[in-house]
């Protein structure tokens, strides 16, 4: 067990360094570099070299890449250029905010889910089930921007109940921020909760299909404790990983989201940094957001590993 | 006058079909099960056994519903009942013991819970006398230490203990009537005998009435007293036990009966044509006449009502059934013995095969070695000759299958060499083998809705061989097809349909087509019958035998069945975790079983007749592994020596009958021993 989890972290830090020399390695290939980039037209002779010295450009590429990483292991992801900022601090705010975002959406979306999922479930064939699925399915089929799209429309402009565009600054806090995130989370929730409804629903029909479910109604367990002990321990677990594959997968929901709300978080960023060709913000976002799906995995792979009895005593075995 | 525990009356129950009719599969069941009885329900798939077993507890699967009748346990209609009702008497007034008892415990939760839960549900019993109770119902099915293995999740049990710890489970409630489906299904044949033998003895004990559903008649009758045959969803007999087993006056039962093959009676049984009819296929007339040896117009536009016979206490639905009453064919059954002509120049031989599952290390996969002190099959030594039927049996976990594969060259072996036709090594690298050996060498697998591709027609698959080794195309192709079917008695309308279309013993004749399509010299058939019902089983056997007559081919047959071994065999190797106990001719090993090992397994074979009982000689400890030295069957030896058998590696010794032992006891006291018994 102790050494599964060193080889699942060990795998998780070899996958980054590979995320990480690909971002490198393909910003190096591009054309044009940041000091061109920053510099525009004033791009020659001495203000370009003077430009490079500054960046460390003139270093080989290899060396480059070393004092990067070992930057980024320090947690100094270097200067963007644009603002001829410390990334940190131009990622600080916007890393918070979207973690706002996220969560706020994970923690209403997971709960939903999972009890639509069991209720279509239980309910299968029956009313219940039908409208819920038919609602699920609908939502899992229209991508966030046009869903958001439509609830601004709706509820910003016509009900004119909330905000349909976020205007706050980045370093806003999270209580300021609260009334603004409703629609955004509605957005980005609305498909992840749907695509795990109907895995959580496929589960619970599966196990209640089982022998072992047929087994404890014929042994006379009332029908609510049969689904709590029997049925829901059985049927979330195979759920898990889903689930961390559909919050990995919100990220980019995030990303599109963030843009249409106008939100500043680093969803918007990634879409400016690419425009604006600032490479060392992407660079440091791709490596923040392959971690984020990176420790996801390795989180649910974990909880996998403990709460099934069956994984759990095979790995003690060996 | 019998107290009765349950009445059925007139009970349908069925489906609808998309067309919107109503399909019964079960019809009109009437029968009682009264106190203190045992009750055997045989029948083969699709009987309807099954639905009747859980109707009982009031209980219709999903999709399918009551069309009419009752199920009246005590003075209540278990149908009619409502959740709540039926939560008081599941459990605590029947209770049920399911087929695969593996599948049948919640994985998530410990033995000692899932058992706590029905005493918690059925008794008032406080918390420390609740694990009490635990302690004593897993004692009392015979499980070691009852306080660790309560605390135990069901798959780090075996099998045999798992099907325990559904008897403990459905004992915790004390119920009035026990329902077992099909609960040694799947069991080796030692386990299985064991766990009758404990059945058995709860009836006895206990007084609780059983319905025990079964389609293996050997089962049926170690523990019924009462025997109930159903044919496509109906009762077709109804009486005591002997009476059905050794007189049974319909013909379906006659049939059946003569269809097992049997250690007393060696040879191939005869087999019984065609299959149940689907359900609402049968408008009129009797269910069974297609099949029927004895039918007449009558039977064809007449369906027969259950007649009560009262000299043999029986019921029986045949019109001709006084015809079969002083039948006695079954005693003198007349068995087609096998006769095959084994050449006396070798085609297989394997010498020191040992083959191993361990996983190999990064250095030992560069060196292409595998290190394991003690692999899954070790020292095979077996040759086999031109013609012969080779059989190799022993319990789960004995190593057969395996050795199958590798002679494949579906896995690699870790020492030894296998040879063909003497001079030939075959490597045991798939890949690395020449094509001509791999036509040479073909495989029969033991489920065919596995082995044949469910998107391919029967045409497709039996094509594949003839086109890859033959390179055959067009019509030429089609026409031997055609051939290939017809050997198989597949008619040439057959080659449009897909697998799903097919009965059980026709798709197995598929994957036999599929086999000798290639033209092989050796045919691997890896339990190739297990799957099927015993009618179909006996027509597969058949067919086997006769391919074989024709073609000279040799067969590898790797059975946990000793009864149909025995009747097509010519040699057999009983093999114990991966290790060779005996090899012999059949008749003999069958008939004076020198080593310990052969002769456990022959004392737990169940034989359709309640007055031969098994002999229950050795333990049935589940080992997981072989022993690393010493005899490979010391963990269950009834005779062990002592020392030596844990020692060393017993020698080979050869009994004045022709079969070779590995064993450490001299034959003259072997024979001394086992005579005794």
């Amino acid at each position: 067990m102790f050494f599964l989890v060193i080889k699942r972290i060990l795998l998780g830090l070899i996958t980054l360094f590979i995320v990480s020399l690909i971002t490198f390695v393909g910003v190096e290939v591009l054309p044009g570099d940041a000091c061109t980039t920053y510099l525009e037209r004033q791009a020659f002779g001495a203000a370009l070299e003077a430009c490079y010295e500054r960046l460390g450009l003139n270093l080989p590429a290899y060396e480059r890449y070393i004092s990067w990483a070992i930057g980024v292991l320090q947690g100094d992801f270097g200067y963007s250029l644009s603002g001829e900022m410390k990334i940190n601090e131009v990622l600080g705010p916007k890393v918070k905010n979207s973690m706002v975002l996220a969560s706020a959406s994970i923690l209403i979306g997971i709960p939903v889910a999972l009890l639509l999922g069991i209720i279509t479930a239980l309910w299968r064939d029956k009313l219940p089930d039908i409208i819920i699925s038919t609602v699920t399915i609908f939502s899992m089929t229209i991508p966030e921007f046009i869903s958001a799209t439509l609830l601004i429309l709706i509820v910003a402009i016509w009900l004119e109940w909330l905000p349909g565009i976020v205007i706050v600054p980045s370093e806003a806090s999270i209580s300021e921020l609260l009334p603004n995130i409703i629609l955004p989370v509605i957005a980005i929730s609305m498909i992840m909760t749907a695509h795990m409804a109907r895995m959580v629903r496929s589960s619970v029909i599966q196990v209640m299909a089982s022998d072992y479910v047929q087994m404890a109604i014929l042994k006379g367990v009332p029908y609510w404790k049969m689904v709590f002990k029997h049925v829901l321990p059985n049927a979330l677990l195979p759920a898990i990983n889903v689930v961390a594959l559909t919050i990995a997968w919100l990220l980019g929901g995030v990303v599109v989201t963030e843009v249409v709300f106008n939100y500043p978080g680093l969803g918007r960023l990634v879409i400016e940094s690419i425009s604006n060709r600032d490479l060392p913000v992407v660079q440091a976002l791709a490596i923040i957001l392959a971690s984020i799906y990176v420790s996801i995995n390795l989180i649910a792979d974990l909880m996998t590993l403990m709460l099934n009895p069956r994984l759990k005593s095979l790995q003690i075995k060996k | 006058m019998k107290t009765s525990v349950q009445q059925i009356n007139n009970l349908t129950i069925g489906f609808q079909s998309q067309k919107g009719q109503q399909i019964s599969i079960l019809k009109n069941i009437n029968t009682t099960i009264n106190k203190g009885e045992t009750v055997g329900i045989v029948g083969e798939s699709g009987s309807g056994k099954s639905t009747l077993a859980l109707a009982m507890m009031g209980y219709v699967k999903h999709g399918l519903f009551t069309i009419s009748g009752e199920c009246m346990f005590h003075s209540n209609n278990l149908l009619e009942m409502n959740n709540k009702e039926l939560e008081n008497i599941r459990g605590r007034k029947i209770a049920m013991i399911p087929q695969n008892a593996g599948q049948s415990l919640t994985p998530n939760l410990k033995i000692g819970y899932q058992i706590d839960e029905a005493l918690k549900l059925h008794t008032d019993l406080k918390k420390t006398d609740r694990d009490n109770k635990i302690s004593e119902l897993l004692n009392k099915v015979r499980l070691p230490s009852p306080e660790t293995m309560a605390q135990r999740y069901p798959h780090e049990l075996s099998g045999g203990q798992q099907q325990r710890v559904a008897v403990a489970m459905a004992l915790a409630g004390s119920p009035e009537l026990l329902l077992l489906d099909e609960p040694t299904t799947g069991l080796d044949v030692t386990t299985q005998a064991h766990v009758l033998e404990l059945l058995n003895l709860i009836a006895k004990d206990t007084g609780t009435s059983m319905v025990y559903v079964s389609h293996d008649l050997g089962a049926i009758a170690q523990v019924s007293d009462r025997v109930i045959v159903m044919y496509s969803g109906e009762i077709v007999l109804d009486g005591p036990v002997r009476s059905i087993l050794k007189n049974p006056i319909h013909p379906y039962t006659f049939g059946l009966l003569k269809s097992i093959p049997k250690l007393t009676l060696p040879g191939l049984p005869n087999s019984m044509s065609g299959s149940q009819p689907q359900p609402g296929s049968i408008k009129e007339g009797c269910s069974f006449y297609d099949r029927c040896e004895f039918a007449d117009k009558n039977c064809k536009i007449n369906s027969p009502e259950l007649e009560y016979i009262n000299d043999l206490n029986t019921h029986v639905r045949c019109f001709r059934h006084k015809e079969l009453i002083n039948q006695n064919e079954l005693n003198s059954q007349t068995v087609k013995s096998i006769e095959n002509k084994i050449l006396k120049n070798e085609i297989l031989d394997l010498s020191n095969v040992s083959i191993s599952y361990a996983k190999q290390k990064f250095i030992e996969q560069l060196i292409n070695k595998i290190e394991d002190k003690n692999p899954t099959v070790k020292d095979i030594d077996i040759n086999i000759n031109k013609g012969e039927t080779l059989a190799l049996v022993g319990e789960s976990g004995s190593g057969k299958s395996t050795i199958l594969k590798s002679i494949a060259g579906l896995l690699k072996t870790k020492d030894g060499i296998i040879k063909f036709e003497k001079d030939k090594e075959l490597s045991s690298d798939l890949r690395k083998r020449d094509p001509k050996f791999l036509r040479a060498i073909q495989l029969i697998f033991q489920n065919p809705d596995e082995s044949l591709n469910p998107n391919h027609t029967v045409e497709e698959i039996v094509a594949q061989p003839l086109k890859l080794y033959f390179g055959l195309k067009g019509h030429e192709l089609k026409e031997k097809i055609i051939n290939v079917l017809d050997k198989v008695r597949l008619g040439e309308f057959y080659i449009t349909r897909y697998p799903r279309q097919l009965s059980g013993g026709e798709k197995q004749r598929v994957a036999v087509a599929r086999a000798f399509a290639a033209k092989p010299d050796i045919i691997l058939c890896d339990e190739v019958t297990s799957a099927l019902d015993v009618s179909v089983q006996a027509a597969v056997l058949n067919l086997l035998q006769e391919l074989k007559e024709d073609f000279g081919t040799t067969y590898i047959f790797v059975s946990h069945d000793l009864a149909v071994v025995r009747a097509i065999s010519d040699r057999v190797a009983v093999l114990y975790q991966g290790r060779l106990c005996e090899i012999g001719p059949s008749k003999n090993v069958y008939k004076f079983p020198s080593h310990p090992y052969t002769e456990v397994l022959l004392g737990a074979v169940l034989e359709p007749d309640p007055d031969i009982k098994p002999k229950l000689v050795a333990e049935d400890i589940v080992e997981e592994k072989p022993p690393e030295n010493g005899c490979s069957f010391q963990g269950r030896c009834p005779r062990i020596l002592g020392d030596i058998c844990k020692n060393e590696v017993p020698p080979w010794q050869t009994t004045e009958n022709g079969n070779s032992i590995r064993c450490h006891i001299k034959i003259d006291d072997l024979k001394n021993q086992q005579t005794l018994n």
